[in-house]
């Protein structure tokens, strides 16, 4: 694949993420965007959907990403959580793709939960099958959506569906909705665990 | 800085406004002069204004140069200038002093019409809202209805944020850099540390010092070195001077030893050398006293409620002054006010005075901002 290509994949593979999450936002809400990048999904909800809201982002360049994006973002390490952020103070918070990248995961979940009554959050599935099939090989998977090499990646958490589903019935979460995805875009309805390489839930307080 | 992308050669002006001005302590001025300086061109639909606010020491010499006078360049004038990040090919850029100030607007080196003698000590404090209403004069004056912006650091950046409680809909963007919604007790207590420096000066005389043809250079000295303390970080003062010694070995004596003290003298020294006494206590107040949510039980959000502007906050990371915490402070009141707003918090080494610097990261944001704002 040449670069061109590669990019032009990602793009594909992005807007078809941001077209399932925004398929879970109202038009008009206000939302949360937590690990927010240059705010290109904000932005997006904001183009196609009239939703407003802030992005939280550690990174510096991110950072200067969301302003030139016309994104309003807050730079803050949320893995201290969200402390500063009312409760119910947004409808939706979203982390597409970056709960893995952090350490706090137990508490920033329940934070998300605390300041918005529901959650979007995505994360790539370990447990898939092509995955599977690398450590089988003796090695990491590298993948579409673990598109790391081990030495290099973001990643810090490594986590499948059911380890995932596992934590939210710990931590009294409820899985409204959840979507798996293959490495095509293919939705995944036959054991998810084994065959989706992008997981996207739904998620609330269980009152 | 390259001079093809600076704004060149400027002239302040003067406006005089005869309407009397309330203060805030309940005291007025009968009428006021303000001295400012104007960079790029006011659009035809005056859209494209932004106000640069100064801090404690500042003036309205914001960019550029004098014709009798090439080496006093403006104190932002890393930011403003066509192709800077604060563009003058786009904006109409305003740089006032302050009332009070001692710059050339109407401040206790004035002649007070009353006694045909200068103000001194009897000019009347003046605080932020008081300065902002003054600015307000001047925005009618110059055809402004609506700021584009207001931009400024420190002290300015809290006349930004009090231009959007003011006059909520006479501001579009309020950008507070390095700034804070209140002054904490340690900060008053460094403020109060300054004005004693001053007040205890034999050469004072209670503020009328004008009258007896001397200036208390030496509290001014001492106000400019334990600020100057605050406005630099730890971990630069280390990597500037550590503990290099003037003479190379311990002089056992109380002259200069280490050159950190050497280089605190010569900030001293040269600001004792031009800036009055009066109005570095005035503004010392004026910082200590602003706190928009006072007269809201401590609650900066319900005190924030009425701004309708968008913000554009950033601190940086080794200021101690203003750390970041108190600009969050703001951000936090923002956001339940649910407004529009941007917080960037920026890795500089240089403490408070990070906000004066080109860092090109900062800088880039600044840039970035300013080119989203429509004119």
């Amino acid at each position: 694949m040449t670069e061109h290509e590669r990019r032009v994949r990602a793009e594909q593979r992005e807007r078809f993420d941001f077209a399932v999450i925004a398929n879970w936002i109202p038009p008009g809400e206000r939302v949360l965007d937590l690990g927010c990048g240059d705010g290109r999904l904000l932005r997006y909800l904001n183009e196609t959907r009239g939703v407003s809201g802030y992005g939280v982002e550690i990174d510096h360049e991110s950072v200067l990403g969301c302003i030139r994006n016309g994104v309003d973002v807050i730079q803050m390490d949320i893995e201290c959580g969200l402390s500063g952020f009312e409760d119910d103070s947004f409808e939706h918070v979203i982390i597409s793709q970056a709960l893995q990248t952090m350490r706090a995961t137990e508490r920033i979940l329940t934070e998300m939960l605390r300041v918005a009554a529901e959650a979007v959050v995505s994360f790539p599935n370990f447990a898939y099958r092509a995955n599977r099939a690398a450590i089988s090989e003796g090695h990491m998977p590298v993948s579409e959506d673990l598109p790391y090499d081990w030495f290099d990646t973001p990643n810090v958490r490594f986590f499948t569906i059911v380890d995932f589903e596992d934590l939210c019935r710990r931590l009294d979460i409820e899985i409204r909705e959840r979507l798996a995805f293959d490495e095509a875009g293919r939705e995944v309805c036959e054991d998810p665990n084994l065959n989706g390489s992008l997981a996207f839930y739904r998620l609330g307080r269980r009152s | 800085m390259s001079p093809e992308n600076s704004v060149g050669v400027v002239a302040p002006q003067r406006a005089q406004f005869n309407e009397p001005l309330r203060l805030q302590s309940g005291a007025g001025l009968p009428g006021f002069e303000l001295v400012f300086e104007t960079y790029g061109t006011l659009n035809a639909d005056h859209t494209n204004a932004v106000l640069v606010c100064h801090a404690l020491s500042g003036s309205h010499h914001v960019a550029g140069h004098y014709p009798d006078d090439p080496e006093n360049i403006g104190w932002w004038d890393n930011l403003v200038g066509p192709g800077k990040p604060l563009d003058t090919r786009k904006f109409f850029v305003v740089g006032v002093n302050n009332l009070g100030g001692c710059y050339g607007s109407t401040g206790p080196l004035s002649i007070n019409p009353e006694s045909g003698k200068r103000y001194g000590a009897d000019f009347p404090l003046v605080t932020v809202e008081d300065w902002v209403a003054a600015q307000a004069r001047l925005a009618d004056h110059l055809g402004v209805h609506t700021w584009a912006a207001v931009i400024g650091g420190s002290l300015g950046g809290m006349q930004a944020l009090e231009w959007s409680l003011q006059f909520p809909d006479r501001i579009r963007h309020a950008m507070v850099i390095a700034s804070a919604p209140k002054l904490s007790a340690q900060n008053i207590a460094f403020n109060e540390v300054a004005r004693q420096a001053i007040l205890s000066d034999p050469d004072f005389h209670g503020g009328y010092y004008a009258d007896h043809g001397v200036v208390p250079t030496r509290g001014l000295r001492l106000a400019r070195m334990v600020g100057h303390i605050t406005y630099l970080s730890d971990t630069q003062m280390a990597e500037k001077f550590g503990r290099q010694l003037r003479h190379g070995e311990h002089k056992f004596s109380y002259d200069v030893d280490f050159e950190i003290e050497s280089y605190l003298r010569y900030q001293g020294n040269k600001f004792a050398g031009f800036f009055d006494a009066n109005t570095y206590l005035m503004m010392t107040k004026a910082l200590d006293y602003f706190d928009p949510a006072y007269d809201y039980e401590g609650n900066l959000a319900a005190a924030l409620a009425r701004a309708k502007a968008s913000f554009f906050v950033a601190s940086f990371s080794t200021d101690w002054r203003f750390a970041p915490a108190r600009s969050r402070e703001i951000v936090f009141a923002l956001l339940h006010n649910r407004r529009r707003v941007v917080y960037a918090e920026i890795d500089c080494g240089a403490g408070h005075d990070s906000f004066l610097l080109d860092d090109p990261h900062y800088h880039a944001l600044l840039r970035a901002y300013l080119e989203n704002i429509a004119v």
